[in-house]
């Protein structure tokens, strides 16, 4: 009889294609994603050692990072740099011959999005990026994390990564969320449990009550943040959500290759006594609608708090606090919900799909944002967009003051147009509140798109569950 | 790429922790569609102001500093996103190791790929190379990769770990591409399995 494995263990070795005595090993890619910004140096790479994609029918090339929101944005890209960036992934998706989705393409979005949207991401494949965020595909049990250029170039080369195997970690939520707390808040909630850091060198599979509660889109907010707490990957055992998420859509197996599909992943859990390294538990009933009040992800605490004390922390993070607060702008001891906001950004790989715009339009359905507030919606791919004017959501939105974008990364890394202003301070639903994350100066309070959309109401942080 | 075999110079103080690749190389800069001419961008919006004129106060841009080759940080240095333009600018600025407790996953192996020591000690260790680079250009430390060694100013010398492979392909300067599509044969393999297993892959 065979060691009990863990989810990923069973994904690592179905894709050793070679181990070199100290272990080094070359792992198979399933699926390779790409954008416009990490992926020219290595196209070039490709094009000077005179290298073809390997698989090309394995990769997929989709616009995300530089394009426009703005719904005029037929009319092409302005800035030169976005622009030449955008029509090099053009060029190198037609040269090299993989997938393409342009941005004139209504399937067009943020890559994670389009990759589950498409069914080109599915149970126990490995999927890398070059984007951190990568993490987002591991909802499906997915082994999905971000690379750097040199490393798309070489999956580009060989469809394969050298690795060496993560140690195992379990996050487990159990129970039932109460009203008013979403995935967003269990994400944030294990990074300020763990810290950004406690994640590293580990693959981080998400189980219990609350996680099998989610729906796929709220599952791909849980592991889109994986990476914030230092995770390689966050891993979800796939189920019937995820079955039945995956069927039917456009490159996903029909016929009887999606009975042996699905036959297969349903070997894909952690058998009863596997080893994990590290086990951190919550109670789903003990996760607050939170936000986050400093510099790095790990700064969340429930709405009802108040702004922490450098002195309130240890070591290292005493400066760093100082540091953050002084960047914030904010006072020890200002409670939370006090905190005036001036804009609000509803969107991103981590709350951009269609459950997030429902979230948010039901705290905003008959209301109006605050006077002076800049809010906008940047639906994560063309398709949530349709999908959510087909429901209503557009209408509800555009008639509660936000502005009603087309799909991109907008303001979540600020490399488009969609920035802030030094000072100005924003309600985000994206993944990062690092210093100039969204533009110089920029201040970012992380949080659900529910609690966002409350936020955009009052003009400041506030908790959802009084708008409920 | 670029060989890094051994190295003595100066090291820049950098005690902040989770010094994030926003603040290494913010995304403005991720625009370019080449490799090179990071460097003057490097940690750009701690080092300039608002109109672009330095900042004093910022380490590397005290006279002591600008030459340095080496940067000892707080804990978690590199967090954040995959932008292998972080060790790009590290690199182009001139400066070819780090030293910290602690590296997120990503940035830590981009580092690698470019000629570019990251090194992990324990805090202890840290702290005194730490104090060691507040001497400025009075202090160089030194360090050897063959024999995986970090040596202090006043001549302390601390082991670190590396990890084999990494190790052999920085003191070679190796292209990995081409180390992995020696084994083109086993990818094959694997693949023609794989298509017959699992045909919707």
């Amino acid at each position: 009889m065979t060691a009990p494995k863990t989810l990923y263990d069973k994904i690592w070795e179905a894709h050793v294609a070679h181990k070199s005595e100290d272990g080094t090993c070359l792992l198979y890619i399933d699926r390779h994603l790409v954008h416009e910004v990490t992926s020219p140096q290595a196209f070039e790479g490709l094009r000077m050692a005179g290298r073809k994609v390997r698989a090309p029918e394995k990769t997929i090339a989709v616009p995300d990072h530089n394009v426009p929101t703005t719904l005029d944005r037929a009319k092409g890209i302005d800035n030169e740099e976005s622009r030449i960036q955008v029509e090099a992934l053009d060029k190198n998706a037609k040269d090299f011959g993989v997938h393409y989705y342009p941005v004139s393409d209504v399937r067009q979005g943020i890559v994670h999005i389009v990759g589950p949207e498409q069914g080109w991401t599915l149970p126990g494949m490995t999927v890398v990026c070059g984007d951190s965020h990568t993490a987002t595909h591991g909802a499906f049990g997915s082994l999905a994390h971000g690379i750097g250029t040199s490393e798309v170039e070489h999956v580009l080369a060989t469809q394969t990564l050298i690795q060496k195997k993560s140690k195992n970690m379990k996050v487990e939520i159990t129970g039932k969320l109460r009203p008013g707390v979403t995935a967003k808040d269990i994400t944030l909630c294990v990074i300020g449990e763990t810290g950004t850091a406690g994640g590293t060198g580990y693959v981080i599979e998400y189980c219990g009550e609350a996680i099998r509660d989610l729906s796929m889109e709220g599952r791909m907010t849980v592991c889109n943040m994986a990476i914030e707490g230092g995770a390689r990957a966050g891993l979800i055992a796939p189920d019937e959500t995820t079955y039945q998420y995956c069927n039917g859509r456009a490159h996903a197996p029909k016929g009887a290759k999606w009975d042996t599909a699905v036959a297969y992943w349903k070997t894909l859990f952690t058998d009863e006594g596997a080893n994990f390294d590290k086990v951190v538990t919550i109670k789903g009933e003990d996760i607050a609608p939170v936000v986050t009040w400093g510099t790095s992800p790990e700064d969340v605490l429930p709405i009802t708090a108040a702004v922490p004390s450098p002195n309130d922390f240890d070591g290292g993070k005493v400066d760093a606090v100082k540091r953050s607060l002084e960047y914030m702008g904010l006072q020890t001891g200002t409670q939370l919900s006090d905190i005036m906001i001036d804009t609000v950004f509803i969107g991103s790989c981590t709350n951009g799909r269609i459950e997030d715009l429902r979230a948010a339009a039901a705290i905003l359905k008959g209301k109006k944002i605050k006077d002076g507030m800049r809010a906008m919606v940047v639906p994560g791919s063309g398709l949530v967009r349709a999908q959510a004017e087909e429901e209503g959501l557009a209408d509800i939105f555009k008639e509660a003051g936000f502005e009603w974008r087309l799909a991109g990364c907008s303001m979540c890394l600020a490399m488009n147009p969609d920035q802030l202003a030094p000072g100005e301070r924003c309600a985000a639903t994206s993944n990062r509140n690092f210093e100039g994350r969204q533009g110089r100066g920029g201040r970012t309070h992380l949080m659900s798109p529910g609690m966002a959309a409350a936020a955009a109401i009052t003009g400041k942080l506030t908790d959802v569950r009084e708008l409920m | 790429m670029d060989k890094f075999t051994e190295l003595s110079g100066i090291a820049a103080p950098m005690p902040l922790i989770n010094i994030d690749t926003d603040m290494i190389i913010p995304k403005v800069f991720l625009k370019t569609i080449k490799r090179s001419g990071l460097g003057v961008n490097l940690f750009d919006e701690m080092r300039y102001d608002n109109d672009g004129n330095e900042i004093p106060d910022f380490v590397l841009n005290k006279p002591q500093y600008r030459n340095s080759e080496i940067i000892v940080a707080g804990d978690n240095f590199g967090c954040g996103s995959s932008r292998e333009h972080a060790p790009w600018a590290i690199k182009d600025f001139g400066i070819r190791c780090v030293i910290s407790t602690s590296f997120a996953d990503i940035f830590f192996n981009n580092c690698f790929k470019n000629g570019i020591l990251p090194i992990v000690l324990p805090k202890e260790q840290v702290d005194l190379l730490m104090q060691d680079a507040e001497k400025g250009s009075n202090a160089r430390i030194q360090i050897d990769l063959a024999i995986q060694t970090v040596t202090s100013s006043d001549g302390v010398v601390m082991k670190f770990e590396v990890d084999n492979f990494k190790k052999h392909c920085l003191l070679n300067g190796l292209d990995d591409i081409s180390l992995s599509l020696e084994k083109s044969d086993s990818i094959e393999t694997y693949e023609t399995k794989v298509a017959d297993i699992h045909p919707w892959v």
